[in-house]
């Protein structure tokens, strides 16, 4: 067997990133507390020029290099810039807490950046092998982010969960993996489709076990239920920016780990998945909606939102048309972007050694502050899908593909239980502007918070009155 | 003789196992890091013994990646464990339910 050196010019952006992440660990290693500015600093300017070499120096159309491993298309790159604006953005929003909190540590940054490392290994996965070890790389930073307020018990107790429930997935991920590996023969997810799509497999009971044992392991990434018991504690568990980062980037990695494996790999036997998504899709939906009005904590009760956001992406992967892949790629998007609004809006209310993390924390937020409660009114507005907001077009777009496929049944279904949602988000609306505040200081968050804030509403506005960019984007990627 | 139903038999022995100590055991937080170990294990046995039934090498290239992984899971697993018994006083699992809802 003859070695060659692989074609490394598709993963430029990751070895960017791996180096320049390398190079912030050396730099934080010699600095002294007051100078952690510095590694913030490096920190953006290396998400800045690994996004640069993204959009800029990878090429166009789809190339595949590492003997398989690695693909790098269309979807990869928007993904990529996707995932690296919304690290950035974790970034700018998370400076001023952690000094705050005195948790102004370089571990963060570094953590984070080997996450969003893992998480573009993921989105350019294109055999089992490298899917399995972006998805490690993702998660075992993220279980170290989790805890990384030592102080804190719950923290501790939230990071403890999350490992535990954590390993089992990717355990169950890896022996549908193994069972997947025995029955074709192959790693290559190209090819694992195509000997599935012409019968050359060993066993059809192995691909069923494995994809069943796979799905294990997807919806636990995406959150949904039954795998969902980790996301509420871990939201609340751990320290604000830590549940901006884990609450947002992340989901688009998930987004990108189902269209690889379910759509690339196992995409022949689509009828078989389809099935088992719609339980998963329907469960997210109903339990995330419905549990969410019984939440006093708003973290919490973002945590439940996003389960039932996540149902509503299922919805558009199972469609199992382009279409619904792009709609299910949009609602990601949607939701990543209103997802860091609603956690910078956390964010921005706390003040030293006090968290707004109760629902009560938003009570007349009119009177402090209109022009934030006015960005928080956009972000429950899109959550709950309220034209014209980016949201709804989102959900449109899910629900047209969901009728398309004929599940008219599982689009009504979708559209009530996010009618029963809505009463949550808009819970949010009159506590901020009909209820009386228990006290009433000004908001404190340092200008980069509250112009990153702004910026993030208005393009939920935006985004919404002119919908056809990102679109456009989508459809770029599939069909 | 021995077929490749034997092994694979027996790496679900080892999988159900694991996911059975996890599910039973309410003591001990290292048990469940030990039952991880296994199960990670299980799937390294599957791998090896497909790729030597299938004459690949991918199967066994595999193995030696979860390995690597398992051990860093483990480290960062017991890193945990002390940040939460340096908070908590206590590593039982009856007691993580500090937070409800």
């Amino acid at each position: 067997m003859e070695f060659q050196a692989p074609v490394l010019a598709p993963a430029a952006a990751e070895i960017t990133l791996l180096t320049l992440t390398c190079v912030v660990l050396l730099v934080d290693a010699f600095l002294s507390q007051a100078r952690r500015d510095v590694t913030y600093l490096l920190t953006l300017l290396t998400i800045v020029s690994t996004a640069f070499v993204v959009a800029f120096m990878t090429g166009e159309g789809a190339q595949v290099t590492f003997s398989g491993h690695f693909v790098n298309d269309p979807m990869a790159r928007v993904l990529k810039l996707v995932v690296l604006a919304t690290t950035g953005m974790v970034f700018l929003y998370s400076r001023d807490y952690l000094a705050r909190e005195n948790i102004y540590r370089g571990e963060f940054f570094v953590l984070a950046l080997f996450a969003t490392l893992g998480m573009m290994v993921m989105i350019s996965a294109h055999s089992l092998l490298s899917v399995y070890l972006g998805l490690e790389l993702l998660s075992l930073s993220l279980y170290a982010l989790v805890a990384f307020n030592r102080d804190s018990g719950n923290a501790a107790e939230a990071a403890m969960k999350y490992f535990v429930l954590g390993a089992i997935a990717s355990g169950c991920l890896l022996y549908g993996m193994s069972l997947l590996y025995g029955a074709a023969g192959t790693l290559d997810l190209a090819e694992l489709s195509a000997r599935i799509a012409d019968g050359a497999t060993l066993s059809d009971l192995w691909v069923l076990v494995g994809l069943a044992f796979l799905l294990v392991g997807i919806a636990f990434k995406f959150g949904a239920v039954p795998f969902h018991m980790w996301l509420p504690d871990v939201y609340q568990g751990t320290p604000t920016p830590v549940t901006l980062f884990v609450g947002s980037a992340p989901k688009v990695a998930a987004f990108a780990m189902a269209i690889r494996l379910l759509v690339d790999g196992l995409g022949s036997i689509g009828e078989a998945w389809q099935s088992m998504l719609i339980v998963l899709a329907v469960a997210s939906m109903a339990v995330g909606n419905i549990v969410a009005i019984a939440q006093t904590n708003i973290k919490r009760m973002l945590a439940y939102s996003t389960i039932s956001h996540v149902g509503f992406i299922l919805m558009g992967i199972l469609s199992g048309s382009e279409d619904g892949y792009r709609a299910a790629m949009y609602y990601t998007i949607a939701y990543v972007i209103m997802a860091t609004a609603a956690f910078g809006m956390v964010i921005l209310l706390s003040r030293r050694g006090f968290e707004a993390e109760n629902l009560d924390d938003f009570k007349g937020l009119n009177r402090r502050s209109p022009w934030f409660a006015g960005m928080m009114l956009i972000v429950m507005f899109s959550m709950a899908g309220v034209p014209p907001f980016l949201g709804f077009y989102a959900k449109i777009a899910v629900i047209a593909a969901a009728v398309d496929a004929n599940l008219t049944w599982l689009a009504i279904l979708a559209v009530v239980l996010s009618v029963i949602g809505a009463f949550y988000y808009l819970r949010v609306v009159k506590l901020m502007y009909f209820d009386d505040p228990a006290d009433e200081p000004a908001l404190e968050g340092s200008s980069v918070v509250k112009l990153a804030l702004s910026f993030n509403g208005l393009l939920i506005l935006a985004l919404g009155l002119f919908p056809n960019g990102l679109i456009a984007v989508c459809q770029h990627v599939f069909g | 003789m021995i077929t490749i139903e034997h092994y694979m038999s027996l790496a679900a022995v080892l999988f159900l196992l694991s996911i059975a100590g996890i599910f039973i055991n309410r003591r001990n937080v290292i048990l469940l890091l030990m039952c991880i170990e296994l199960m990670l294990l299980a799937v390294n046995f599957n791998f090896v013994a497909l790729s030597r039934f299938l004459g690949g090498l991918e199967g066994q290239v595999f193995v030696f990646f979860i390995l690597t992984v398992a051990a860093a899971e483990a480290a960062i697993g017991l890193a945990i464990l002390v940040v939460l018994f340096r908070n908590r006083r206590s590593i039982n699992v009856d007691e993580l339910d500090a937070m409800k809802g």
